[in-house]
């Protein structure tokens, strides 16, 4: 299974080659079982593989961000020792661009592209602007890339902040490599526009033309059969296809390489078969990257939205919920009818429409208060007498809240940042429960949360559901077939497919994610 | 032995947290003990408290004012000013153009009201920074009164405003001492004890939090704006009630004291929180240190050493407690 495919540039000698590769992170599992990786001299090699698959700690392997167990790696047929310490990687000619870039929005593209000299440079306190704004203007040129260095980045267009951060990356000033490189391109294409990413694909081959590599990571089918030449797949932890010629698989192949089962052509979104009445009915919801979304809740089901990261699966609670503003849409909430356009968290809280948010640190709880002010919160009016509060009704509240959600420790007084993450994600759903909220819409419920608490959260959710609906946005599939009735897969920013019953797998919903839009437009 | 360690915990937790809650009152009883026991015959005289107390009113309610915004995470710079132009409204309006002393402080209170009007819409309409917004609006009204004041002092205010801030007195105290006692516990009932100040909290504490869990996030900052700026303008009528004149900066010069005592006071009582009674006592603990000082003649320009110490000296031991916490928390 691990013998490379004969291939032209393979005959100079690979560029990188990982062999025999094992990883794993204290007792748990292995990450890596025996990974082999061979990227040859001026090819574009895609790594594919679901969510826990390994993708990123062999990625973090190359960066130097971990060691291994065992394995080895080679460069330009000579042996690196690993881990890679320092900028060993930089020194080594790998290079590195992740989803979010690095870039700061404020500064000019110049000014970014500097980034890595000034973080570098030891001694010379005369910066040159001049001549490094020639040297950039000239690495522009040879890439053909047309933007102004002295444009302020978040003004450029995202496919333009991609490219700068690649040709930073590659040719940028701070360790330069005279040789080829290989260039890591992790999700690159996830925020970009469709009609933008040609431009990025068109650096990727000249890159691959003037001798470099780029390994291309991605979820995305269509792009890496559209942009590679050969194609490796890590499933938990282990090669299951390696540098298999992009021309000669199919889609098909490539989604039972990845999800590991056969894969049956998905069902068309038809009436639910759930015995609940419609609670909410959703139409034409435009925000974020979702587009013009449908669909319908009834009581007593937990939805399940999902599909790649950037789709917009995401967007569609966040905007439920007000957190984001919607474009357009309507939404029919037990029976009354809302523009969307006006929607915003004071009304959806009013209406019984509340969020778990992801970024629990950050958007669901207020760290240094105490346990007692976090809950209350949504509920204060319902302790009053006269205009006071009553802190001993407000406690004792507290304290029921405490034993139903089992929250530990119990103290009320407790700031909620010394709770683990499971304890304070369970008094998040708490606060949020026990106002009846008509519609529960949760966002990676279970991130940060650990194995314990996710069952106990697992059941929350569900008995919540009995007399409400609940949509859980994640990418966590596994999290999904286990918690979820029905699933709805959002692709390009549309729901495209609905799973239900006994469809409702971790197999199933990852290949329903993974499906090209192609593949699906003549099924 | 080894049953007892989370039953020991416990006590000495408490204990902990009641030291850090209570070491600042302590430090002020002790200073007032060591100054009477050191300076019998001026120190501990009804005259020497009566003055202390209430000579700090209006720092007292301008360090209250803060409090509000601090709280739902502003600052709010402009207070000083804002309590300036209260005073130069009531004592040109009174003096110059001869309204009644209580319509002219109604006017001074309508005036710095309307100050926070502007202040919150520059910053929750137009989304400006706090600090910027009401930087610039402090500079701006210390202009405004030098003009209207034409770089003199006003004096001759209604002797009735005088009377109800100063000349009467509770238990050999002026009455302006006990308007700001009455302040306080409005203040501290307020913020703890209704579900608008909880709410001020949420957001000070988390934005964001406070918007998904569907407050009007805006409208809270901007009600708090308005309510320091009305509390300015109180310190600013309190101003000329004491001195019977309104100046250019005798109440702008207060805006550093009375962020001092916010952030002083909020390490005390409620330590990491900005609270009334927290502010109360480090207003009197500075004021006390202070007095004490002069009595034993030391040089004046100790009064600014003293306040600039205790601040930070109260900021990092209140910071070390909370880090030293912290550790032991994730040691247990």
């Amino acid at each position: 299974m691990t013998s490379s495919h004969p291939s032209d540039p393979v005959q100079a000698g690979p560029l990188v080659q990982l062999v025999g590769i094992n990883k794993h992170f204290g007792a748990g599992p292995a990450v890596l079982d025996d990974v082999d990786l061979t990227i040859a001299p001026g090819e574009v090699h895609g790594l594919l593989g679901a969510n826990g698959s390994g993708k990123s700690t062999l990625i973090k392997i190359l960066s130097g961000v971990h060691g291994v167990d065992s394995g080895t790696l080679t460069v330009r047929g000579e042996p690196a020792q690993l881990p890679l310490l320092g900028d060993r990687a930089q020194a080594l000619g790998l290079r590195f661009v992740h989803q979010d870039l690095g870039l700061v929005g404020s500064l000019s593209a110049l000014e970014n592209y500097l980034i890595p000299l000034i973080s570098a440079s030891r001694g010379s306190l005369k910066m040159n602007w001049r001549a490094q704004q020639r040297r950039m203007q000239s690495v522009l040129d040879r890439y053909g890339l047309a933007f102004d260095p002295q444009t302020e980045v978040a003004l450029l267009r995202p496919v333009d902040r991609a490219l700068l951060a690649i040709v930073r990356a590659l040719d940028g000033p701070g360790t330069p490599f005279p040789g080829p490189r290989l260039v890591v391109l992790d999700e690159p294409t996830v925020f970009l526009p469709q009609v933008e990413i040609d431009k990025l694909f068109s650096l990727i081959r000249r890159i691959a033309a003037d001798g470099s590599s780029v390994l291309f990571v991605s979820h995305d089918l269509d792009e890496v059969r559209a942009v590679t030449d050969r194609i490796t797949v890590l499933r938990n932890g282990a090669v299951v296809l390696a540098c298999a010629r992009t021309a000669e698989i199919s889609s098909k192949q490539l989604i039972k390489a990845i999800v590991g089962a056969e894969l049956a052509s998905g069902s068309r979104i038809g009436p639910p078969t759930n015995v609940g009445h419609e609670l909410l009915r959703v139409s034409q919801l435009t925000a974020g990257a979702a587009r013009g979304v449908d669909f319908t809740a009834y009581t007593g089901e937990v939805i399940g939205l999902t599909g790649l990261s950037g789709d917009g699966y995401e967007d569609i609670v966040e905007a439920l919920a007000g957190a984001i503003r919607s474009r357009a849409g309507q939404i029919t909430l037990a029976g009354s009818v809302y523009e969307m356009r006006s929607w915003n968290p004071t009304v959806a809280v009013a209406q019984g429409v509340v969020l778990v948010p992801a970024d629990r640190l950050v958007n669901g709880i207020a760290p240094e208060l105490p346990l007692i002010d976090n809950v209350t919160l949504p509920q204060l009016n319902s302790f009053l007498a006269g205009p006071l509060l009553r802190r001993g009704a407000m406690r004792t509240y507290t304290q029921t809240l405490i034993d139903r959600y089992d929250i530990r420790p119990t103290d009320p007084d407790n700031p909620i940042a010394q709770l683990s993450g499971g304890n304070q994600q369970k008094a998040v759903l708490g606060k949020w429960i026990e106002t009846a909220p008509k519609i529960l819409l949760l966002h990676e419920p279970t991130q940060g949360v650990d194995v314990g608490a996710r069952q106990q959260i697992f059941r929350i959710i569900r008995e919540t559901a009995e007399h409400s609906s609940v949509l859980v946005a994640s990418s966590d599939h596994d999290q999904l077939a286990e918690l979820c009735d029905r699933v709805l897969i959002v692709r390009k920013g549309n729901i495209v497919a609905q799973l239900t019953n006994d469809e409702v797998t971790k197999s199933r919903i990852t290949a329903e994610c993974l499906q090209p839009s192609l593949d699906r437009a003549s099924p | 032995m080894t049953e007892t360690p989370g039953a020991a915990a416990v006590p000495s937790k408490n204990l902990a947290r009641s030291a850090e809650r209570f070491a600042l009152p302590a430090i002020w009883v002790i200073l007032l003990v060591v100054f009477s026991v050191l300076r019998p015959d001026t120190f501990l005289t009804l005259a020497n408290f009566s003055a202390m107390f209430s000579s700090q009113t209006s720092l007292l309610v301008l360090a209250l004012a803060v409090t509000i915004p601090l709280t739902a995470g502003d600052f709010d710079l402009s207070v000083g000013s804002t309590a300036g132009l209260s005073a130069m409204t009531i004592a040109v309006l009174n003096v110059q153009y001869g309204v009644g002393i209580w319509w002219a402080v109604l006017a001074g209170l309508l005036v710095s009201v309307l100050v926070g009007v502007v202040n919150s819409a520059l910053t929750i309409l137009v989304g400006v920074d706090t600090l910027i917004v009401t930087l610039g609006m402090g500079t701006l009204l210390q202009g405004v009164i030098s003009w209207m004041g034409n770089f003199s002092v006003v004096t001759g205010v209604s002797k009735s405003l005088v009377n109800a801030v100063v000349r009467t007195r509770i238990l050999g105290i002026p009455i302006e001492f006990w308007y700001g006692l009455a302040l306080c516990a409005i203040m501290w009932y307020f913020m703890e004890l209704t579900p608008l100040g909880r709410r001020l909290l949420m957001v000070g504490q988390s934005r964001k939090v406070a918007q998904l869990s569907g407050l009007r996030v805006g409208a809270l900052r901007a009600g708090a704006l308005m309510s320091s700026a009305l509390l300015a303008g109180v310190a600013g009528a309190l101003v000329v009630g004491t001195t019977g004149s309104a100046d250019q900066t005798s109440a702008s010069q207060l805006l550093l004291p009375a962020f001092a005592a916010a952030f002083l006071g909020a390490t005390t009582i409620l330590p990491g929180r900005f609270n009334a009674i927290g502010v109360l006592v480090s207003v009197l603990f500075l004021v006390t240190g202070i007095t004490g000082l002069q009595q034993l003649g030391v040089p004046s320009f100790v009064q600014n050493l003293f306040y600039g110490a205790a601040l930070i000296a109260g900021v990092v031991l209140s910071h070390a407690v909370g880090i030293a916490r912290q550790k032991k928390k994730r040691s247990l």
